[in-house]
């Protein structure tokens, strides 16, 4: 990196905000998708939104990529850097700015957790609704960049049906705010635009989210099935039934046996288990509650067990919320996929991936938001075997391609980042694209911010998508990845 | 990306079987970052590679041969405090411990630190383990009266530290952001010297020389004959714990056995990396306590019980002794791990009106998973209230050591504790560690408070003597200001 590049970032976030030394460039290579890699020329981490601005107008100055990063966490390689550009890390970015109890809302820095949130207001009785399975480390600014979901957005929507207002800096260096404070502004609904794009649009120093009342009643409940067609039976039936649960999740019994493992809580051993829970005022809850107890028995449940105070709740859903991280009790390695289908194909896909789990020889659990057709495969394998990470890349592609062939979707929360740009063009044709394109180039036309994600780019002349291997250029000594 | 031909790093026997163990355990890590709220050096800093996973992607870089051991790579594992909170955090069941002690073994073996360092890590080496060595050490304080008139001489020269300083961003903590990544930021000598005063406990004569009988009976019939490993700073700066522990355990039904014997359990050196001092110091506790034959070995000082709990893993390979460890190790408890098992005490609690923050001790908390008996021994006193502190499992900042080699990041988390405990406005702080009842007597002194920091064991002595642990006089004679509330402007 050109030296007078690094003196000036040194010149707005001081020495203590730029990092250039190649072992630490090296841990900032991935994000929680380990297996695409890139180093950045270098890592800055701005303290304020004014920092934030003077990087990114350098950056445009100089012609100079950048790509924003929370914590680090996500699993689409969003994060990813790009050569020859920088990471601007939001870590330092962690302020609460202010907490609006009588109007339901708060305003946080990019780098503040989504459990933060939480934690801020639950001495009110309040809370922040989407509630992704990192949320304990993941950044509200990650967040808004790929719109995420979680467990109970099935009820309560994604990111983008919570945050109300964001302050950010467009990749020319301009800052904007985009929202207000209220649940609605007039005109074209630019925040809407702005969650979810992926860090493709603008970095994002503050968010104002509005934050939910503690529901009167919560009830949980935890059901096993000997066969997932049991399972998705249920689910189609309580939503048919009119019945909007605050969540339902599904996890197979490769799933099971991981989070089992690693935070014991107490899960059957089955084919397939099914955790619905319901919220709202006392009296629905208990009333709807039955109804959903007598369809899981209905189908044939092995088992039920209803929580019975907060902490056995919480039990249940650490078996969930660990599900993937657990994967690293059962497997060296596993990559995550995230597609959508309709509710109602879900069991006849998940048979399809069993078929392929036979097929392929690679193990695949399966964790899924079952409400809203959301799967979650993850794929095991071991690095260390030559070809098996290939594999569980060709394998995840496959499975993509069921999920599209039943009418769903590559990403229902995790974006589609550096991992799946290369599949866009089989959901989407060619005139779609480009009206992203376009989109894009409304606010950023050099490409300057987090380019190479989102949309199918071609890299290193030759170079196949997917994950890390040495290109033979490299492998024969010709050239280094910067 | 830089791919040095020449970098050797953590490869100095690449199929030996501990880098294979290394391997494995690295290989659990899945990189999807649940550890990193939980690091403190996370929480100060925000950089990845000052992170659990941060740390373990370098240590397997280094295998790999993609790092170099440089002083810029080792500086990471020397900020790292060791205090396991990643490990709780974890949901992948990755093991820290082993690594970080391994990774800190080879850099001990490898690197060369530069002179200032290493005497201070072998000063520290050489007196700490060593009561009588200790005692020689503080003996100047006890004949002082004390340090304090020292340490204020010292403050009040302006020693240029080479700290460069950025505004906070953390959301509570009014502390400098103090980023050491390079030699020339490293702690200086006279900085360790100055932390290491600051820290220094008030001694007097009777405390430096205060000596436990071998053998205590138990009151009544007898449960458990239990064996009392009595520290080496534990025995020499918090006598009164150790004479507290003997008390309680006593009063519930043990014959306590405090062999004479017994030195260093070497927690010290296994968690600074000096693994062949740890096994040996390993061996010379086995033994003394063999001797002893008792049921269980209690201990007091949580850094101590984590380690002692890991002898059957450090002596492993050793075919002599590893399966004389592992039946050690297995008798081990936390003293308030007993007074759980003990079951129904036995002794009378009489009431305390106290108002209690108790601080999870890392080694205790997140190494030994001890949360609840602690709290149970201190809830099991009519009167006790027990307050919620925020971040009351994140480290002080003592981390064995640390404060002693890492004095500015350590003085951030020590300013960080001393707010969330000055938030709950305590009669009493309860730390179930001599390290951490030293750094946070020094970070509440700093803020001008002086709480009373006390051992668990210490309070509960107190209820079953019905002795008003607030009163202004304790056993060693000293007087104390009331709890929390009367700042000192000294």
């Amino acid at each position: 990196m050109d030296a007078a590049f690094l003196a000036e970032l040194r010149h707005i976030v001081g020495d203590e905000g730029v990092l250039d030394e190649p072992l630490e460039l090296l841990t900032y290579e991935c994000d929680a998708l380990p297996h695409l890699r890139e180093s950045p020329a270098a890592v800055v981490l701005p303290a304020s939104a004014a920092d934030v601005q003077a990087i990114v107008r350098l950056c445009a100055r100089e012609g100079v990529p950048f790509v924003a990063r929370g914590h680090g966490t996500g699993l689409s390689g969003g994060a990813l850097p790009v050569p020859g550009g920088i990471v601007i890390a939001l870590s330092r970015l962690n302020r609460v700015l202010h907490v609006d109890i009588p109007n339901q809302r708060v305003t946080v820095e990019p780098g503040v957790t989504n459990l933060e949130i939480t934690k801020q207001v639950a001495p009110f009785g309040y809370y922040y609704a989407p509630d992704p399975s990192s949320q304990q480390v993941c950044s509200i600014g990650g967040n808004v960049a790929e719109n995420s979901g979680g467990a109970h957005c099935l009820k309560y929507g994604f990111t983008v049906h919570h945050v109300l207002g964001v302050e950010a800096v467009l990749p020319d260096g301009e800052i904007v705010h985009l929202g207000g404070t209220l649940v609605d502004t007039p005109g074209p609904d630019l925040l809407g635009l702005l969650i979810g794009s992926e860090g493709t649009l603008a970095i994002v120093t503050s968010i104002t989210v509005r934050i939910l009342r503690r529901p009167e009643a919560v009830q949980t409940l935890l059901a096993a099935f000997d066969t997932i067609d049991a399972g998705g039976a249920v689910v189609s039936d309580v939503i048919g039934a009119g019945i909007i649960p605050a969540a339902i999740e599904m996890m197979d019994a490769l799933a099971i046996r991981a989070a089992e493992a690693a935070v014991h809580p107490n899960f059957p051993p089955a084919d397939t288990v099914l955790i619905v829970e319901l919220d709202g005022p006392s009296a629905e809850v208990a009333a709807l509650f039955s109804v959903v107890k007598d369809t899981c028995m209905r189908h044939g449940a092995t088992t039920i067990e209803v929580a019975q105070n907060d902490e056995q709740r919480a039990r249940i859903w650490r078996g969930r919320k660990a599900a993937f991280a657990a994967m690293g009790r059962v497997s060296p390695n596993y990559y995550v996929q995230d597609g959508v289908v309709p509710r109602t194909r879900l069991p006849e896909v998940l048979n399809r991936i069993r078929r392929l789990e036979a097929r392929s020889g690679l193990r695949i659990g399966n964790v899924f938001h079952a409400g809203d057709g959301n799967l979650h495969p993850l794929i095991c394998y071991d690095e260390r075997v030559p070809g098996e990470a290939d594999k569980a890349v060709e394998v995840a592609a496959e499975i993509l391609s069921y999920c599209i062939e039943a009418g769903g979707s590559l990403t229902g929360e995790h974006g589609i980042g550096a991992d799946k740009s290369q599949y866009m063009p089989t959901m989407f044709s060619a005139d779609d694209l480009a009206v992203m394109q376009r989109v894009r180039a409304a606010f950023d036309p050099r490409g300057l911010s987090n380019p190479g994600k989102v949309f199918p780019t071609p890299r290193l002349c030759g170079e196949v998508p997917g994950p890390y291997r040495q290109h033979p250029v490299e492998a024969a000594g010709l050239a280094d990845r910067l | 990306m830089e791919r040095s031909a020449e970098s050797l790093a953590l490869r100095d026997t690449p199929r030996s079987a501990e880098s294979l163990a290394l391997r494995d355990h690295i290989d659990k890590c899945v990189h999807c970052g649940f550890c990193l709220p939980s690091c403190p050096t996370y929480m100060l800093w925000g950089e990845e590679m000052d992170s659990p996973r941060g740390r373990i992607y370098l240590m397997k870089a280094g295998l790999d041969g993609r790092a170099a051991m440089t002083d810029g790579f080792v500086r990471h594992f020397d900020a790292c405090l060791g205090c396991m909170a990643c490990v709780t955090a974890c949901p992948s069941g990755v093991q820290y411990a082993p690594l970080i002690e391994a990774t800190r073994g080879q850099i001990e073996r490898q690197h060369s630190r530069s002179l200032g360092d290493r005497l201070f890590r072998r000063a520290i080496f050489a007196v700490l383990p060593y009561p009588a060595r200790l005692r020689i050490a503080l003996l100047p304080l006890a004949a002082l009266g004390s340090l304090r008139h020292v340490g204020r001489v010292l403050r009040t020269r302006q020693f240029a530290g080479s700290k460069r300083t950025r505004p906070t961003s953390a959301a509570t903590a009014g502390s400098e952001r103090t980023r050491p990544t390079s030699d020339d930021q490293r702690p200086t000598t006279i900085t360790r010297l100055r932390a290491a005063l600051a820290l220094a406990p008030r001694v007097t004569w009777a405390s430096l020389f205060a000596s436990l009988p071998e053998r205590t009976p138990a009151v009544g019939e007898r449960r458990l004959t239990v064996g009392l490993l009595t520290g080496c700073a534990q025995r020499v700066m918090f006598p009164q714990v150790n004479r507290a522990t003997v008390n309680v355990l006593s009063a519930e039904g043990c014959d306590v056995v405090a062999p004479s014997a017994q030195a260093c359990c070497g927690a010290l050196a296994l968690h600074a990396g000096r693994l062949d001092e740890a096994r040996a110091c390993a061996r010379r506790t086995i033994e003394a306590f063999e001797q002893a034959y008792v049921d269980r070995i209690a201990v007091n000082a949580a850094g101590c019980g984590s380690s002692m709990k890991e002898y059957g893993e450090l002596l492993a390979d050793d075919p002599a002794w590893a399966a004389r460890a592992s039946a050690f190790a297995s008798r081990v408890r936390d003293v308030s791990e007993l007074v759980d098992e003990l079951g129904r005490p036995r002794a009378t609690r009489h009431p305390l009106k106290l108002r209690i923050a108790y601080q999870d001790a890392c080694h205790l908390a997140h190494a030994q998973g001890i949360r609840q008996p602690p709290r149970n021994l201190l809830a099991s006193i009519p009167g006790v209230e027990l307050l919620a502190m925020a971040e009351a499992d994140v480290c002080c900042g003592s981390a064995g050591i640390y404060n002693l080699v890492e004095p500015d990041t350590a003085r951030q988390l020590g300013d960080r504790k001393a707010a969330h405990i000055t938030a709950v406005n305590p009669d009493v702080v309860a730390s179930a560690n001599p390290g951490c009842t030293l750094q946070i007597g020094a970070a509440a002194k700093r803020r001008g408070h002086e709480w009373r920091v006390l051992h668990p064991i210490e309070i509960l002595d107190a209820s079953i003597k019905g002795k008003d642990i607030l009163s202004p006089q304790d056993d060693e004679g000293r007087s104390r200001t009331r709890g929390g509330q009367q700042p000192s402007n000294r």
